[in-house]
């Protein structure tokens, strides 16, 4: 392995694009960074809403085809919004 | 912001020495990218973690085993913005992100590898990717 690794001493999930499924129905799709006091910080998130009509399926069919369309640069997830937090790798 | 030059060359230069040519520029993405025949290979680098344990070995593993592109290009994400932003309009289909790796094929995108495929993952796992997407596309036509 190549050296020049700039992440020392962070959280497993650190770098890493999570799905996480949210209790409100929404779910996001984000750069893990790290648990914070106020939540999850996800970097460069999308987010699938229900209510928009388009199936989470697709969407993560189309995410996993065509990249994270990033909607917000940094979100933070509050805990009682976090249901489960899985990779996006293994929607593949 | 840009990490200090001193601190990226390695990472520049663990690419040119396997091969690939640094587009550091606009008019060099296009020179490049502008009118493609063949197969041309776009590695958008980075100086995270997965790029250097991932993404970097994983094509130079790949390159060292049977058909590979016709040439071997490399953007800079974070360092050479304007030239990766003209690298990423060729492939505008595609949501940013780094490392990532685009294979074309006369022009088409035909192959594309996201920074989500590559963290976590084996670069012998990526490395496969690659070789299996040179293979389908890369190899000279048999007659």
């Amino acid at each position: 392995m190549s050296g020049h690794v700039f992440h020392p001493g962070h959280e497993e999930l650190h770098g890493i694009t999570v799905v996480v499924t949210g209790r409100s129905g929404r779910t996001y799709v984000g750069r893990y960074h790290e648990r914070t006091p106020k939540g999850t910080l996800l970097h460069d998130a999308g987010v699938h809403d229900p209510a928009g009509g388009q199936s989470l399926e697709d969407y993560l069919a189309r995410t996993l085809k065509f990249g994270v369309k990033a909607e917000q640069k940094n979100l933070v997830l509050p805990d009682e919004e976090i249901g489960e937090i899985r990779k996006l790798a293994e929607f593949e | 912001m840009p990490y200090p030059e001193m601190m990226v060359k390695p990472m520049r230069e663990e690419m040119v020495d396997m091969g690939a040519k640094e587009l550091k520029s606009v008019p060099d993405v296009d020179a490049e990218l502008g009118d493609q025949q063949g197969t041309t290979l776009v590695f958008v680098n980075s100086v995270c973690g997965c790029a250097a344990g991932g993404a970097r070995p994983a094509l130079r593993a790949a390159l060292q085993q049977g058909p590979k592109p016709d040439k071997v290009v490399t953007v800079f994400a974070g360092q050479d913005t304007e030239a990766v932003a003209r690298a990423r309009q060729y492939f505008a289909d595609y949501q940013p992100s780094s490392p990532s790796i685009a294979l074309f094929k006369d022009g088409e995108v035909v192959h594309f590898i996201h920074r989500h495929q590559i963290e976590g993952k084996a670069p012998q796992d990526v490395a496969k990717n690659l070789a299996d997407a040179f293979q389908k596309y890369c190899a000279p036509a048999s007659v």
